[in-house]
């Protein structure tokens, strides 16, 4: 499987990852690099395997719906690049 | 402060502590004024916590002098930089989080802080955990203490030159394919990674959730035992941690080997390893015969799978824990955004290395509509299939024996342009992140002047057992004691 720079894009922009005109070739090149590897994958019969998603087999553990935090919002928001009254800010959303 | 310190164990430490021989402020600045003098050349480190580790040091003697200290107490550590740390920068090796001081402490900083072990720093790694070189620091590459021209490995190259330099006595790691034990193979020092679900990723930026488990580089098999044991645990706060006992890992060193079964996987002595580093590893099997173990020829068929496998895997899940960097909570924002998407898109674009986003891109589309069933679910199938290679053997054999690494530490630059034979210096560590299981990294020798690791796998929390077999062939041998030239302390020098 290879990726053609337009797919590059396409997939950039899925990642919502900025990529530099001049640095498509290469990324192209690179993706492409990486899922040749993947295909290696193709050798290998898995039919009727069960796949396996945690390395125990392990079910999502539950716990009671109960508040366990202290309120830190102040604290928290001390690393956000833009805040105003206990809000994050960001550009404008709707015009 | 007497330069021998170095070369003492932490049980050594200890006692020096609890009889008054010196103090935890004495021992913290002794490796403080050690990273000063010899940091600059190593680029281990990406903060120092001077003033914080002495405050910690200055509590640790308060708690020895009034008789409520842990045998670790007062010992100081360094950890790594992916690991949040309250109040002080936690990176992990990246533009993204140059400027993000953690709100709070991941469980191991807690569970270590608690017991007054004083912080020495955080250490340098590969962005996101994301290389095995520590090439893709955004703060620099890390040096091989034993050949300054070299990689130390990654990705917690950081942590492995420290401890190797003796910049610090024990230092953290992670480990989601191979990045505590590769790092500890290519600097000659001991490194254990144990089964998924024993120490807890609350607090541990996460690459590849299903595959990332925190642990240890020490100097010695022993050391590594009293430092595994106080960070592991079940924590409510990681819903993947195993809520099994965790037993004393030092009472077991020095059981008997007497009839041990070693399995040697013939997939793992193939074409690809380098000869030299085969004879080392060969060298360090005829030891353990010596203890009494028996070798058993054994197969794992599907080993050429697992980096095919891990390379869906892990950039899939990292692709959708990376997508929390948007510039709006924490971390960098580009300038003068015109909306929402080209904050995102530039923000993530400036701040994210080649290799975290070639890793996004490949998960991302590897979870694109009409590709899941092609890529993700036959990676996990595959997982499956390894697992299930593992444990047939573990029913023939205690534990699995063979390389770290396929050669020993490369020159800094010498792959950084080629991902795929970068990414293929993982084959013998990956298939254990998938399977889940626990590896060690034990020096054996040294290939060409560079240190060669033994790997130890054992199956699913079997860490004591594994501890065991590395500190009986401690006991044999002295590899695990060697310090490169120009950082070593020889006996009877003050």
């Amino acid at each position: 499987m290879s990726l053609t720079p337009e797919e590059v894009k396409k997939i950039a922009f899925l990642a919502r990852l900025a990529i530099k005109e001049e640095s498509i070739e290469q990324y192209s090149e690179d993706l492409s690099g990486i899922l040749h590897l993947v295909d290696q994958m193709d050798a290998a019969n898995v039919e009727d395997i069960e796949p396996m998603a945690h390395p125990q087999d392990a079910m999502q553990r539950l716990r009671k719906d109960e508040v366990t935090e202290i309120n830190q919002r102040e604290k928290l928001m001390e690393n956000a690049p833009a805040t105003e009254n206990g809000l994050f800010l960001v550009p404008k959303v709707l015009d | 402060m007497d330069n021998q310190m170095i070369n003492k164990s932490l049980a050594e430490l200890s006692v020096g502590l609890q009889s008054g021989k010196f103090s935890s402020v004495e021992l913290t600045q002794f490796y403080l004024d050690r990273i000063a003098s010899h940091d600059s050349e190593l680029n281990a480190f990406i903060t120092v916590t001077a003033e914080q580790a002495l405050a910690t040091a200055k509590t640790a003697d308060e708690k020895i002098a009034s008789g409520s200290a842990s045998g670790l107490t007062g010992i100081p550590l360094a950890h790594k930089d992916i690991f949040c740390t309250d109040g002080v920068k936690t990176s992990a090796g990246s533009k993204m989080l140059d400027n993000f001081i953690a709100p709070y402490n991941a469980t191991v900083v807690e569970k270590l802080k608690s017991i007054s072990m004083p912080m020495l720093g955080k250490t340098n790694m590969d962005e996101f955990a994301m290389g095995s070189s520590n090439e893709n620091s955004y703060y620099g590459a890390v040096k091989n203490p034993w050949d300054l021209d070299r990689v130390p490995g990654g990705s917690s190259g950081g942590s492995a030159a420290a401890v190797a330099a003796k910049l610090a006595p024990i230092a953290t790691g992670t480990d989601t394919g191979g990045s505590i034990r590769q790092p500890a193979s290519l600097t000659g020092i001991t490194g254990i990674k144990p089964t998924y679900g024993r120490v807890s990723r609350f607090g541990m930026i996460a690459y590849a959730s299903s595959l990332d488990q925190g642990g240890v580089f020490a100097s010695s098999a022993a050391d590594s035992a009293l430092l595994l044991e106080a960070m592991s645990g079940f924590d409510a706060k990681d819903s993947t941690s195993v809520d099994i006992p965790v037993p004393d890992f030092s009472t077991t060193l020095n059981d008997s080997l007497k009839g041990l079964k070693i399995g040697l996987p013939k997939e793992y002595f193939e074409e690809g390893l380098n000869s030299e580093v085969a004879k080392v590893i060969e060298a360090a099997i005829e030891e353990y015969k010596k203890l009494g173990a028996e070798i058993v020829e054994v197969s794992l068929p599907n080993t050429h799978l697992a980096i095919p496998a891990y390379y869906v895997i892990a950039p899939a899940e990292a692709s959708s824990n990376l997508s929390r960097f948007d510039g709006v909570r924490y971390g960098y924002r580009c300038e003068d955004p015109v909306d929402l998407t080209d904050m995102y898109m530039r923000s993530r674009g400036d701040a994210f290395g080649r290799e975290v986003k070639r890793r996004i891109m490949t998960g991302t589309y590897a979870l694109s509509a009409g590709y899941y069933d092609a890529y993700y679910l036959k990676a996990q199938k595959i997982r499956r299939l390894i697992s299930e290679d593992f444990q047939k053997v573990f029913e023939k054999v205690d534990v699995i024996m063979g390389p770290v690494a396929p050669e020993t530490a490369f020159k800094i630059g010498e792959k950084s342009d080629d991902p795929i034979s970068m990414y293929l210096s993982d084959i013998y560590t990956i298939a254990l992140n998938l399977a889940g299981l626990p590896g060690m990294s034990v020096p054996a020798g040294f290939a060409n002047n560079m240190p060669v690791g033994l790997q130890i796998i054992g199956n699913a929390f079997t860490e004591g057992k594994m501890l065991n077999v590395a500190h009986q062939y401690q006991q044999a041998t002295d590899w695990h004691k060697q310090t490169p030239s120009k950082y070593a302390v020889s006996e009877g020098e003050k």
